[in-house]
């Protein structure tokens, strides 16, 4: 697992450039976390490193899916309003999943089952006013190497010191 | 003349008869009707097989209240833009069905023009040009309107809807869903200052919302940074009350302030006003102050025409007279976050 502390939101906007720089077209990021922890913000983030207008990425929660077409493409789910994993289903989000884009999913952890056994999860925890703790990891084995590659963009660049003997 | 209408973007399913002279024969929305018992009770509120479900029952009852066979219909109307794509290609499949059977003209509807039109009909008089304001649980944006196909973005939410704020907060609360009803009903008993939350852009002139930070802010007084979950925090009936209403008045500041932000800046005289958030007792209260203390032309829709409907779909009586009828393969535009002027139909929309 990797481990990124956010001391404020510029940090979480050099996290979302590392993301966006680092996964490839197809792959899943599940995004966890409560109210207000910081998920469509990371979700700006990601899609301003794409090229893609950040005021024109906002919360999914009504619609539930939204697309955006920039450098690369994004769809954006949001499973908060969903009851079961059936509604999720009826969304046909395997087009999405199979796609051609980076899948961003908001309240993953409600529809875990429904989504792709290799993917990313971000945990965001609220740890401060401003700060927000990211817990990065691999979902399946695939992606452990693009966890790796996270690490590595981050490296020199992460505002406080990694944890020892995390991952 | 009458026109079938249908609405089906997000949740409800809904259908209505209206005339050329914009009566209202019939109206029927799904989720808010007896339909609902048919289905045993559980109506899937998302999913466009429910849609699929309900449109045909929806569309029988709508002719059956307004007393009129389907061959008495004589055009067809339809939201297409925006919305979700399935949820739209239902009520757009239906409605082509329906003109190619009956040989009738299908007429493209842009669901947040017919919200602001829904002002329109209730004021049962113009009120265009004027600046639309649309605030639902998944709109907040202001539209320079010189006509009721003519519509302009001035500005919109970056984050969240004010109507999912509402959600959200109330989920935060322990309120029941929809959050609208709830935390008004929790507000009435609150001190709207007792909590200092903040207001986004308020000091700013650009025209935008944006509600993330009021929500997080909820958040906090609730539980603070780096607590557990707010919604296992246990709150007394006063501090529910007391954080409902502040958040009711943040958001209704923000409101007021940029919709009429929006009358200064496009020099216009009369605000519409529309969605879901426009039923809330207190954000109509404020806006009515602030118009007539401003002497502004002030229409709000009444709030069962302020959540989705089809009755506000007699906006179709517009673009036929605009002479806007379109082809059996007109599409569905699904995504639209910060334009309204996409276009809806093929001809005469810019």
């Amino acid at each position: 697992m990797l481990i990124f502390d956010a001391l404020n939101e510029s940090d979480t906007a050099r996290l979302g450039a590392a993301l966006a720089e680092t996964l490839s077209d197809g792959t899943t990021l599940a995004l966890c976390g409560t109210l207000g922890a910081g998920k469509t913000r990371l979700v700006q983030a990601i899609a301003e490193a794409a090229g893609i207008d950040r005021r024109n990425v906002v919360s999914p929660t009504f619609v539930l899916v939204q697309e955006y077409h920039g450098r690369r493409t994004i769809y954006h789910l949001d499973a908060y309003r969903l009851r079961n994993d059936d509604e999720f289903r009826a969304l046909g989000p395997e087009e999405y999943f199979e796609g051609d884009g980076l899948v961003l999913v908001e309240w993953a952890d409600r529809v875990a089952p429904c989504l792709p056994p290799e993917r990313i999860e971000i945990r965001i925890a609220v740890t401060g006013a401003e700060s927000r703790r990211f817990e990065i990891r691999a979902v399946g084995a695939r992606h452990v190497a693009t966890v790796e590659r996270l690490r590595h963009r981050l490296g020199g660049e992460c505002p406080s010191p990694l944890p020892p003997g995390e991952g | 003349m009458n026109i079938l209408t249908l609405e089906t973007t997000c949740d409800e399913t809904a259908a209505a008869v209206v005339t050329e002279r914009l009566e209202v024969r019939a109206s029927v929305v799904a989720s808010q009707d007896a339909l609902h018992r048919r289905f045993g009770g559980v109506v899937p509120e998302i999913a466009s097989r429910a849609h699929l479900e309900r449109i045909l029952p929806v569309i029988d009852e709508t002719l059956r209240k307004a007393g009129v066979g389907l061959d008495q219909i004589d055009a067809v109307a339809v939201a297409n833009t925006p919305g979700l794509a399935g949820s739209l290609l239902v009520g757009l499949s239906a409605a082509k069905a329906l003109c190619l059977a009956r040989q009738i003209p299908l007429v493209a509807v842009n669901h947040l023009q017919a919200h602001i039109y829904a002002c329109r009909l209730a004021a049962d008089r113009e009120v265009f040009p004027c600046v639309g304001l649309i605030v639902s649980g998944g709109h907040s944006s202001l539209y320079r309107c010189p006509g009721p196909l003519d519509f302009e973005l001035l500005g919109a939410t970056i984050d969240d809807a004010a109507g999912e704020a509402f959600d959200k907060v109330a989920a935060m609360l322990g309120l029941p869903y929809p959050g609208g009803p709830s935390i008004e009903r929790a507000a009435a008993g609150g001190n709207p200052r007792a909590y200092a939350l903040p207001r986004a852009f308020l000091r700013d002139p650009r025209l935008d919302f944006s509600f993330s930070g009021l929500k997080t802010a909820v958040r906090y007084a609730i539980a603070g940074p780096g607590r557990p979950d707010p919604a296992q925090v246990r709150l007394t009936g006063q501090q529910i009350a007391d954080l409902a209403a502040s958040f009711q008045e943040a958001v209704a500041d923000c409101l007021v302030a940029k919709a009429f932000a929006a009358l200064e800046q496009t020099g216009m005289r009369t605000l519409c006003v529309g969605g879901g958030v426009a039923a809330n007792g207190r954000i109509r209260q404020r806006l009515g102050e602030e118009a007539q203390r401003l002497g502004v032309d002030l229409h709000i829709a009444p709030p069962r025409l302020c959540t989705d409907n089809a009755v506000m779909g007699a906006i179709a009586v517009e673009r036929l007279k605009a002479g806007c009828v379109e082809e059996l393969d007109l599409d569905v535009f699904p995504g639209v976050v910060r334009s309204a002027s996409q276009p809806v139909g093929a001809k005469k929309f810019s």
